[in-house]
């Protein structure tokens, strides 16, 4: 079953076509990679499925609902539901610094009314402990190192219990020997079948946990398939130019 | 220089910094939430408002705060029709030219550190689904405050010196005392009684905001 449908999707900054003619889809519990060179418009492709940033033309399905069709968004409120179903994980993090890691954590579903109070406080118990910062809870943001701050974020973003789940470029801002204990993570959750659609440079990581990969070049997809294909026999020569690189 | 004499005139000092405190306070309890206001209609999306906004604060902050107490205390009865509606009691003039000066310097403030609140913020806010009074009451606020407090703290000291200008529209206050002091016992003491008051009182303001600060470090 199919949870994202992204159809020719088109959109432009200021006259330059950041997205060209986008065509995708994504399964339930599959991860797919989108990799590709900076300024590719992995990141922008992104933001657009959560309505960061809006599409010119083409369509989004999320779940089988309409978020954008041919060009046209579905009201606000209708938004607001479809994207709901979705967390991101960002480069740079966007923790809150002025919440404890626990605080971090139980602010939106407490905000949101997502379970009582008490099945919140089980749950970010839990997913603490899942990403072994169950003794920092009551830390802030500032006293963790980058890659315990990615760890908060993407428990943060299971708080909401989403049924995908975005990551762009999470280990980007990372110091190498870092990245890791994210990728760990995010391994584990692909293992427990969450639906992931990953912006990476990490080529081992898109090697090994995803299902499919895009790789993507100035606004297009040029090439997509199993992990196999694309690092194995990449057919364009974009791809093999890219891959060559790394 | 007997004790006796500097408590004969410390009394009627204190007695005029009540009027200094009085002003003081309701100044900053009135112009923080206006200012607050400001900034929302200044950064607005609403065109003709942020303009508004932008011009009520180039006058406030373009033209001396003496000038605007002088304008509001003597200048407003003197508008033709509805000038003898505007008499108004001197402290309450001097407290409304207060608020509406100071309103508009802390209006930048707040605007300069709204500036500093990360965009990244605002993201992480709508990703998890906060609508937009949570994302500015839960996450923008706290972190706009502590990037503005020091210089809240810095206004504030200079509001407690500012309300000297309470002499030039005869409001009795401490310098009014100490200067009635000087001239009638010929000496230099009263000043020096009217520093040291300004000083435990700015001191005060000090320790005050110092503590608010810490508390809000979040480390």
């Amino acid at each position: 079953m199919a949870v994202i449908e992204v159809s020719k999707v088109r959109k432009s900054y200021e006259n330059i076509m950041v997205l060209k003619d986008i065509s995708f889809t994504v399964s339930k519990n599959e991860v797919v990679s989108i990799i590709g060179p900076s300024g590719s418009g992995k990141s922008t492709l992104l933001r657009c499925l959560i309505n960061l940033d809006q599409v010119n033309e083409g369509s989004i399905r999320i779940c089988e609902n309409d978020l954008v069709n041919d060009g046209a968004y579905s009201p606000l409120k209708e938004v607001k539901r479809i994207t709901s179903k979705m967390g991101m994980v960002f480069q740079s993090f966007h923790l809150f610094p002025h919440l404890t890691v626990k605080e971090n954590l139980e602010l939106a579903p407490k905000l949101l009314k997502k379970g009582s109070v008490l099945e919140i406080e089980t749950r970010s118990k839990h997913l603490l402990e899942k990403i072994g910062l169950a003794n920092r809870a009551l830390v802030y943001p500032e006293k963790l190192s980058g890659g315990q701050k990615q760890r908060v974020a993407i428990a943060r973003a299971l708080m909401m219990e989403p049924e995908i789940l975005l990551f762009d470029e999470p280990t980007s801002a990372l110091d190498p020997e870092l990245t890791g204990e994210v990728l760990e993570v995010m391994r584990t959750l692909a293992e427990e079948q969450m639906t992931m659609i990953v912006v990476t440079h990490e080529m081992e990581f898109a090697r090994d946990v995803a299902k499919k990969v895009l790789f993507m070049d100035h606004g297009e997809i040029i090439e997509s398939g199993t992990p196999d294909d694309i690092f194995e026999n990449p057919k364009m020569d974009r791809t093999k130019a890219f891959l060559n690189r790394w | 220089m007997s004790i006796q004499y500097i408590f004969s005139i410390l009394w009627p000092m204190l007695e005029g910094a009540k009027a200094t405190i009085l002003l003081f306070l309701l100044a900053i309890i009135l112009s923080v939430p206006i200012g607050f206001l400001l900034t929302l209609a200044v950064t607005s999306q609403i065109r003709l408002l942020a303009w508004i906004a932008r011009g009520y604060i180039y006058v406030m902050r373009g033209t001396p705060l003496l000038l605007q107490l002088l304008f509001i205390c003597f200048g407003l009865p003197l508008l033709p029709v509805v000038g003898k509606y505007l008499v108004l009691d001197r402290f309450v003039a001097a407290v409304l030219g207060f608020v509406l000066n100071y309103a508009a310097y802390f209006a930048e403030i707040f605007r300069g550190a709204l500036l500093a609140v990360d965009k990244g913020q605002y993201e992480a806010s709508q990703v998890l689904g906060l609508n937009k009074w949570q994302t500015t009451r839960r996450i923008i606020l706290p972190q706009m405050i502590r990037v503005a407090l020091p210089a809240v703290a810095n206004e504030s000291i200079t509001l407690v010196k500012d309300t000297a200008l309470l002499y030039a529209v005869a409001v009795p206050e401490i310098l009014h005392f100490a200067q009635t002091a000087v001239n009638r016992d010929f000496t230099i003491v009263p000043f020096f009684l009217a520093g040291v008051i300004y000083l435990l009182m700015t001191l005060i303001l000090t320790m005050f905001f110092k503590y608010l600060e810490g508390r809000m470090k979040f480390d």
